[in-house]
């Protein structure tokens, strides 16, 4: 009975030495980009914590619960990894002339522009998808909007961005920008649209 | 003919993505992917598959852009896991789970979590995070590090 007793005494030591956390967590919300805060619900030991303020906190550990951060304190825990974040995507519009795969003096300045900004990132991967308006028939529009993407992509080919990076996709006149009744000359739906990230 | 050749062009980027899930955009120092038990290298532009572990060294650092769009990254001494991915590029529903076994991480959510509030979830060792969006920090250290 003794022994049984010390066993347990043992066992409840040994459990209370090892109660101390054997990590310590923490997170943290960050201003957006916009301006804008988003939420992350933190769930833990069955409580939750809803982090919805600029760098409000979370910490798991000796001293756990909700706090709150001052941006110096997020640079110096999380300095690496907010550097380490990959460029935010980002999606461009080139416009061409009508019935042609010729861009507008406009969008030829616009693309000299862009590919500073592709140049910029390392191992791109980009989606050129070509557009028209509604002036002709639907097969001609297939083609020419590939025929769109296809042209663009083999400048961006020329000015040294790798060929493999680039996917080039037509879909005709199935997603104007403005929508119009068939026939109708549309500037605005005669384009090409480049995602990049 | 030009139809041809921009249809094997099409397949052929469309198979060099099979399974990747993200691809590796920034890197620093000494990182590794654990995939099937093999120990990959990172290199710049790699792809990221469902299930791998991506972990750097002392002087490591990673970033990764998936496919919705989501980015996270990792400084030094980390372990990411990707549990669990999935997203339909058409209507933008899926999953995406992670978990921080240890290190830091940066996240700026994705189409995903602004399809779906929580359609992305962060584990650590002894908590759940629930994103609603959009940029957030979670570190992981353990005891004498």
């Amino acid at each position: 009975m003794v022994a049984v007793l010390a066993i347990m005494a043992l066992v409840i030591v040994a459990h209370y030495q090892s109660a101390p956390p054997a990590v310590a967590e923490l997170v943290v919300v960050l201003p957006s980009a916009d301006g804008h805060t988003g939420t992350v619900v933190v769930e833990h030991d069955g409580k939750r914590a809803v982090l919805d303020q600029p760098y409000a906190a979370n910490r798991v550990g000796r001293a756990s619960g909700p706090t709150q951060l001052t941006e110096r304190e997020v640079r110096s825990a999380f300095g690496e990894a907010l550097a380490a974040i990959p460029a935010r995507p980002a999606s461009f519009l080139l416009y061409f002339i009508a019935g042609t795969d010729e861009l507008t003096g406009e969008s030829k300045v616009a693309l000299a522009r862009m590919l500073d900004e592709l140049r910029r990132r390392p191992s791109p991967d980009i989606l050129v998808i070509g557009h028209t308006d509604r002036v002709g028939g639907d097969e001609d529009n297939d083609r020419l909007s590939l025929q769109r993407a296809e042209r663009v992509r083999a400048s961006l080919v020329a000015q040294g961005i790798a060929a493999g990076s680039i996917r080039a996709a037509g879909r005709g006149e199935r997603e104007p920008v403005v929508q119009t009744a068939d026939g109708v000359d549309e500037p605005q739906n005669r384009r090409v649209e480049i995602n990049v990230r | 003919m030009r139809w041809l050749v921009t249809l094997a062009a099409a397949v052929f980027a469309a198979a060099s993505y099979a399974g990747d899930v993200g691809q590796i955009k920034n890197l620093r120092g000494s990182v590794h992917v654990e995939r099937d038990g093999q120990r990959l290298v990172a290199t710049p532009g790699m792809g990221v598959q469902q299930a791998d572990v991506l972990v750097t060294g002392a002087d490591g650092a990673a970033g990764v852009t998936f496919l919705d769009n989501s980015l996270l990254s990792i400084g030094p001494d980390s372990a990411l896991a990707i549990d669990r991915y999935s997203f339909d590029s058409t209507t933008h529903d899926g999953h995406f789970d992670a978990s921080l076994k240890r290190g830091t991480l940066a996240v700026v959510s994705g189409r995903l979590v602004k399809r779906s509030p929580e359609a992305m979830r962060v584990r650590t060792p002894s908590a759940i995070m629930g994103v609603r969006g959009t940029e957030f920090a979670v570190k992981v250290s353990e005891p004498g590090r």
